[in-house]
């Protein structure tokens, strides 16, 4: 069934678009990462352009975060409180990344100033959650090996700003998670995607928050950031479909739902080496792109950009 | 004398058709050894819009060969050129061409090199190596054909100039039609379907015909929407998306 995109100027297979939907969903529910990271570049790879791509999914990730957090908010997964501080750090992060993308764009280098981080985040953060989450699982399996220490202080910790999170039980700089929201909040510009693939392992191993609280709160965090993102692409740029953005959304809520389910029934460091397997498969993808010789040398842009 | 008047029942037919087809056909057919048309003005871009095949037809007052050009409308266009830098490849120059036809294709009814000599061939840009693509560069010339093939051959993959060209097929001596294939991912606006007439080595005489693709309906209106009213577009897309999020939360909780 082919379906015309009225912003994208292409006509596209529904049932594909639903299933690419449902599938990023499902990772999204299971792991509380957005999935921007794998929609964009499915979305290029069948042939919608860079700007609408990112654009639209920013809109998708909206509606997959908010059925995500309903389903750890009942299960009482959501620190409001920390969530709220990163928001804080997310508005101050977006506003320099939209600056830096504009620098970018001028400079003609925006595209691969987007690959590069792309393959430099994806590439460090998958790379050290394979090496922990692998260690956690053989250590599991070798039960007489000492057991880590239950808090670790390092010179983070010694921030100024304290602040009480009663539902994460940590007493930590406000500094730490708007630090971390204004990172995600950069990358949301700059990358056009949610950022729950940085903030998730951030949250875990430079918060040591309870991992069970993770999933929800970062979710709960992309809401914001994703629906300013929305906005600002339409305002500005005009690159929202909204007809794309229903297919992939009606897919990615159902898959969300599955995926939470899914990722209930996972052990921690099972769910963690997962998705840092299918985040460093992306960034080996993208690196080959990268340094692979392309099949034509010229790319045409219709329009002044 | 019985050839005059077969010929103006011709043409009388011909206007006739002209004038209930498409109404774009002056008076001064009279005068013209060439009408054509075309069996739709308006290419509409619907929801399920799938791509489209319009029929170009016409006739002529005696032998001869026809030509057809059809292009998009103009716009600029930046081509830009890979290079390696560090083992990986980046964008490094760029051109910019000002009038970029959106879409390009020609269909005749011989091949043109038995038809034209290279003059008229560019008078009226008949086929690509003619198609004039103006560029604001110092560039050598060498390099510069290399941007305009470029150009082209991207354009080529997205299917909006044709690899070959079409046939203009002739049913007798005076009547002609084609086929115009249009691509799903047709850009809007106002295209112009030029037909040619020539005989001798030279054109004779040419009609050209408007076609508007537009986008109808749901299409037309979400992107109208999205154009004119941005903000409010962006915040009815947010807001949507967390009715959807939440009316879906909402349902599997039940479940």
């Amino acid at each position: 069934m082919q379906v015309y995109l009225p912003i994208a100027e292409m006509s596209v297979n529904a049932l594909l678009v639903l299933g690419m939907g449902w599938l990023v969903g499902f990772l999204s529910g299971m792991f509380g990462v957005g999935g921007g990271f794998l929609m964009t570049p499915l979305l290029i790879f069948i042939g919608v352009p860079p700007a609408i791509a990112v654009g639209t999914q920013a809109n998708q990730l909206v509606a997959a975060s908010v059925s995500g957090v309903l389903a750890h908010w009942r299960r009482g997964n959501v620190d409001v409180k920390l969530g709220v501080v990163m928001l804080g750090g997310g508005v101050v992060g977006t506003a320099v990344g939209v600056w830096i993308f504009g620098i970018l764009q001028r400079l003609g280098q925006i595209d691969i100033a987007i690959t590069l981080s792309y393959v430099f985040f994806l590439g460090t953060i998958g790379g050290m959650m394979l090496v922990e989450s692998s260690r956690a699982i053989l250590r599991r399996r070798a039960p007489t090996a000492k057991r880590g220490k239950l808090h670790r202080h390092i010179w983070l910790h010694g921030l100024p700003f304290k602040m009480r999170f009663q539902r994460s039980k940590l007493y930590i700089s406000a500094l730490l998670p708007a630090g971390i929201g204004a990172v995600g909040g950069m990358l949301v510009a700059i990358m056009g995607i949610g950022g729950g693939f940085l903030l998730v392992p951030a949250m875990i191993y430079l918060l040591n928050m309870p991992a069970g609280l993770v999933a929800g709160t970062s979710l709960f965090q992309i809401i914001f950031t994703t629906a300013a993102a929305t906005l600002l692409q339409a305002a500005t740029n005009q690159t929202v479909d909204a007809m794309l953005a229903l297919l992939l959304l009606i897919g990615g809520v159902i898959g969300a739902q599955f995926g939470t389910r899914a990722g209930t029934r996972l052990r921690g460091e099972t769910a963690r080496m997962a998705l840092s397997l299918i985040v460093v498969a992306v960034a080996l993808k993208l690196a080959w792109d990268l340094f692979s010789r392309p099949d034509d040398l010229y790319t045409l842009t219709m329009g002044l950009r | 004398m019985a050839a005059v008047t077969k010929r103006r029942l011709i043409q009388a037919a011909a206007a006739l058709a002209g004038l209930l087809l498409g109404g774009t056909v002056a008076a001064t057919v009279w005068a013209q050894q060439l009408v054509a048309d075309l069996s739709s003005h308006l290419i509409a871009i619907t929801t399920g819009f799938t791509g489209t095949e319009v029929v170009l037809f016409g006739t002529t007052d005696g032998a001869g060969d026809v030509a057809i050009v059809v292009t998009g409308p103009r716009s600029p266009a930046t081509v830009r050129r890979k290079e390696r830098v560090a083992g990986m490849w980046m964008n490094t120059d760029s051109l910019r061409f000002d009038q970029v036809p959106s879409f390009y294709t020609v269909a005749v009814s011989r091949p043109l090199d038995q038809l034209v000599g290279r003059p008229v061939l560019e008078r009226h840009q008949l086929g690509l190596p003619q198609l004039q693509l103006p560029a604001d560069s110092t560039l050598p010339p060498e390099e510069l054909a290399a941007y305009r093939s470029a150009l082209i051959r991207n354009k080529q993959r997205q299917g909006l100039y044709a690899i070959s060209m079409g046939q203009v097929a002739f049913l007798g001596e005076r009547l002609f039609r084609t086929n115009i294939y249009f691509p799903a991912n047709v850009p809007t606006g106002l295209y112009n379907v030029e037909a040619l007439l020539i005989r001798d080595g030279e054109v004779v005489s040419a009609q050209t015909t408007p076609l508007v693709v537009s986008k109808i309906g749901f299409s037309a209106e979400v992107s109208d929407f999205a154009r004119n009213r941005p903000v409010i577009y962006g915040v009815a897309a947010v807001l949507g998306a967390i009715a959807a999020g939440w009316a879906a939360g909402a349902a599997f909780r039940r479940v």
